[in-house]
């Protein structure tokens, strides 16, 4: 980035905040992760982590939380870039959970959410003895996250306390944890959607593929475009998967995720197509929408 | 005027991509109540700068019919109702933060509502504010509310403030009504040390002076809410402030590289610098400015950088690098102004945990000097300061650490005060100016006492104190539970017979009278190591019920845990690690206890301990839960 001589440019600020956040993480937590969704998020997230300790390695490991149903093109995106900029990765998966075969068919988006996600983060954050879990989130996301702290604290069974969050003033972040506890900590809270995309783009940022338009085999099922990404997808009786040039707004497990027709094939393409369209960017995620106030709900149970 | 990128596939994207990533950014709080039109002003600058989607724009129209709006036909307060709701629900908000841009800037909103705690919200909401939206109604004109909300502002040390008389419509579009108002402040504000004042006469409902200049406002010259917003100058001053740079985390990839990271606070630094660490004032010069994106040749305030020094010196994390001539204070006392956030009060004598910077250290408040009322500004004394008031403090830290006056620098003045046991954040702070011995500070206005002393420590000082026959196992209790509440950070001391009858007692015998000398003067060392703030264990025999009554009045007020090691005799005698019962039973020892002296076993013991069926580490197990519980 250009160095702005008279102050920093929006993105410039946002950079070298996430990076002292980082940073503090580092010099203040005996066993701290990163949580890696392999999402755009998460790319950005790496991204400001190997910033903020260069030339150091990045001093803690990353975990991701595998539900077994994420996009092929997802898992191969990511045991690349950990190749390539050599963090260690963590992934944990949810072994009653595997061994009880739940799936986003059978068992309804919410339980398998549940016990896939939420309660796989729980078993690897405890295995892991992490004091510090830090993850993607932004506070424009949703309500819940517009009060959540940078550094939000969790009691010892990893519950959120929203009515009794330490006071966060200045850059001064109080770190500090009785046995058991632990924190969650958001480098990207005061980061919006936009500024996500348009870092991204200046900074030359690697992002799965799935997020460009490409020709993917698709059915419809009640005006939502789905991938149909491996053979473990159940097809209705006349059900046929036709090949669509579609794209991803968001990244999930992929029997959750709806595509979108699009033809935004590079990055510019993908931020003027958001931009030129006026409807709300968590459409595509069906975990917000399953009961009013959700979000707020799954992050007193410990979801990110 | 367009206020945000209305993209079209024809628009020169890499145009408009680089105008979005140099865009500067805006933070800034709203202050005023629902009463002003708060809501309703955040919600028409969201419309304005149209974030609001199409969908959310269909539901927010009809959920506006039979309401009080705008030419749009929206209630522009909905927007921001999400909080009403969860208000219904009984969570407390305290800052919710809210995000929009325009061509030229991207602004951080915080959002502080709620009457109750309004001081600590709204400290919270301005610490990380560059300028503050004061919300006055044009038909009440200056409140209370305003004045307190402006000294909040200016004691977090928000330099702008844009007091916007809203419900200028209300008011018929009258001058004179808005000139009035705004010299009201004008006049209050001098001494508050804000470095701009705007007044907007706007209309947050109509959309009067919001994004245009009204043409119902012809006599009003300045410029209209946003374009305002979007073109003041907020961050000049920090690169030409002295330069600090706070170690945050030493970087140290492999033995050829050593380097500092952290955060440009203030000023600016280049290669070949000379460079003084503020509390060793150790020297050396920059060799490296370190990126991923490469070296540099300098670096400002607010970025966030790896520097490499010339030669090897002890820098670790709370260090603060500095020019020479220009260093920051270092000193273990200044006085602070804090805005106190629990309900625990603060009191004088008090020990916290301080963090300021990257520094963190124990710190005691050791005098409040008075509280400030938030709406009359008046000073009045007080002993203690309680949720959401504000008090002038003197704070002394137990090293002398590194920091400027709040007023010359905001990253190195800021604090918190954290509680030492629970860890919860319990005030905020910001350095008004260090004390020197020629400052003439005293510790007057408290009395140094036991409290005092053991709050330091964060402990409560207690006395244990051991009998039981010899070889009971008392001394390896005591050592046990010694390790333990040392390796806790306590602060504890161990008195027994090694230690005590080759010293201080020296001259005493084994008489009975010599013997009740000798717990007389070990009672009287004890309480003093406790008044110090010690956890003092006693391990002697004390055979005597009347010696160990003796103890226990001496030691007063005192917690005094009386621990009565219960082991047989004979499973002492078989043990007799120092094969002391074989020279009593061969006559050589006399008046031994057990054999030919008796021990009177406690007949209310604080706690008995079974030292012939528990091992030492239970036994320690018990008596730690019994001390600490």
């Amino acid at each position: 980035m250009a160095i702005a001589r008279a102050g920093l440019t929006h993105l410039e600020r946002l950079e070298s905040e996430s990076i002292e956040i980082f940073r503090e993480v580092a010099a203040s937590f005996e066993r701290p992760v990163m949580m890696y969704s392999i999402g755009k998020d998460s790319s950005v997230l790496l991204h400001l982590a190997r910033k903020a300790f260069y030339p150091s390695r990045i001093p803690f490991p990353l975990l991701h939380i595998d539900t077994t149903w994420k996009f092929r093109e997802m898992i191969a995106f990511r045991d690349r870039t950990a190749e390539e900029y050599g963090f260690e990765l963590r992934v944990h998966t949810n072994p009653e959970g595997l061994a009880a075969n739940i799936n986003p068919f059978d068992h309804g988006s919410a339980r398998y959410t549940d016990i896939m996600k939420t309660q796989a983060l729980r078993q690897a954050l405890n295995a892991g003895q992490y004091d510090a879990a830090i993850g993607g989130a932004r506070r424009d996301e949703e309500k819940s996250r517009a009060k959540e702290r940078i550094f939000s604290h969790r009691n010892a069974s990893h519950a959120w306390d929203p009515k009794n969050q330490r006071p966060e003033l200045w850059r001064v972040f109080n770190t500090r944890l009785n046995p058991g506890e632990s924190m969650r900590v958001f480098p990207l809270s005061n980061w919006t959607e936009l500024d996500i995309w348009t870092y991204i783009y200046a900074e030359n940022i690697p992002i799965v593929p799935l997020y460009f338009a490409d020709k993917r085999p698709v059915v419809e099922r009640s005006g939502t475009l789905i991938m149909v990404d491996d053979d473990r997808f159940r097809l209705e009786s006349g059900e046929e998967p036709r090949e669509e040039v579609v794209r991803f707004r968001t990244l999930g497990c992929y029997p959750l995720t709806g595509a979108i027709r699009s033809s935004a094939a590079t990055l510019a393409e993908v931020i003027m197509e958001m931009q030129a369209s006026r409807t709300s960017e968590r459409e595509g995620r069906l975990i917000d929408s399953d009961q009013a106030g959700s979000m707020e709900k799954k992050k007193q149970e410990g979801y990110f | 005027m367009s206020v945000t990128a209305s993209v079209t596939p024809d628009t020169d994207i890499a145009l408009w991509l680089a105008q979005q990533t140099d865009k500067s950014l805006l933070r800034f709080l709203t202050c005023g109540s629902v009463d002003d039109g708060k809501s309703t002003l955040i919600g028409r600058l969201l419309y304005d700068s149209q974030l609001i989607l199409d969908d959310q724009l269909a539901s927010l129209k009809k959920e506006s019919r039979n309401r009080h709006v705008g030419d749009e036909g929206i209630d522009f307060s909905l927007l921001v109702d999400g909080l009403v709701a969860e208000r219904e629900q009984g969570i407390t908000i305290d800052v919710a933060y809210r995000f929009f841009s325009t061509d030229k800037r991207k602004f951080i909103v915080a959002d502080t509502p709620g009457h109750e705690q309004y001081t600590r919200n709204m400290a919270t909401g301005a610490s990380n504010a560059d300028l503050a939206l004061l919300l006055v109604d044009a038909r009440k004109g200056l409140l209370t509310q305003t004045r307190r909300h402006s000294f909040i502002l200016s004691l977090i040390g928000v330099k702008h403030v844009v007091l916007v008389v809203n419900k200028i419509d209300l008011v018929g579009y009258d001058a004179d009504t808005f000139a009035a108002i705004e010299s009201d402040y004008r006049r209050f504000a001098q001494g508050l040390g804000f470095k701009s004042i705007a007044a907007v006469p706007v209309s947050a409902l109509r959309g009067d002076n919001i994004v245009t200049s009204s043409a119902n406002t012809p006599w009003y010259q300045g410029a209209p809410l946003l374009p305002y917003l979007e073109e003041i100058v907020v961050d000049e001053d920090r690169s030409d402030a002295p330069f600090r740079f706070p170690v945050q985390w030493v970087n140290r990839p492999n033995l050829d590289f050593r380097g500092f990271s952290g955060t440009v606070a203030s000023g600016t630094v280049a290669i070949g610098d000379e460079i003084l660490v503020a509390a060793s004032r150790k020297p050396a010069k920059i060799a490296r400015i370190v990126t991923m994106d490469g070296d540099r040749e300098e670096a400002i305030a607010g970025q966030a950088v790896t520097l490499v020094l010339d030669r090897e010196i002890d820098i670790s994390r709370g260090d603060v690098l500095t020019h020479p001539g220009k260093t920051p204070e270092y000193s273990n006392q200044f006085q602070a102004e804090v805005v106190w956030m629990a309900e625990e009060p603060a009191f004088p004598g008090r020990s916290y945990l301080l963090k300021l910077g990257t520094q963190l250290i124990p710190a005691t408040i050791t005098d409040l000097k008075y509280r400030t009322d938030v709406n009359t500004l008046d000073k009045i004394a007080a002993k203690s300061l309680e949720l959401n008031e504000v008090g002038t403090i003197t704070i002394a830290t137990d090293k002398p650490i590194a920091f400027d006056p709040y007023a010359e620098n905001g990253t190195t003045g800021g604090f918190i005060l954290i509680d030492r046991i629970a860890n919860q954040t319990l005030g905020a702070g910001t350095v008004t100016f260090g004390l020197r011995r020629a400052h003439n500070l005293t510790y007057q206005s408290f009395d140094v006492n036991r409290e005092v002393r053991a709050q330091l420590k964060g402990q409560s000082p207690s006395i244990v104190w051991f009998t039981g026959l010899s070889g009971s196992g008392k001394s390896t209790v005591a050592n046990l539970m010694e390790k333990r509440l040392t390796a806790e950070g306590r602060h504890t001391y161990i008195l027994d017979g090694d230690n005590v009858r080759h010293g201080l007692n020296k001259d005493l015998g084994f008489t009975e009278a010599a013997r009740v000398e000798n717990i007389r003067r070990v009672a009287e060392v004890a309480r003093l190591m406790a008044d110090a703030g010690l956890i003092v264990l006693v391990s002697f025999i004390s055979p005597f019920r009347n010696e160990r009554r003796i103890a226990r009045e001496i030691a007063g007020d005192i917690r005094f845990l009386e621990a009565y090691v219960d082991t047989p005799l004979e499973v002492c005698e078989a043990r007799d690690p120092k094969g002391l019962y074989a020279r009593a039973r061969a006559g050589e020892i006399k008046n031994f206890t057990g054999i030919d002296s008796p021990f009177e076993a406690p007949e209310r013991a604080d706690i008995t301990l079974h030292g012939a069926e528990k091992t030492p580490e239970e036994m320690a197990d018990e008596l730690y839960a019994r001390l600490m519980g």
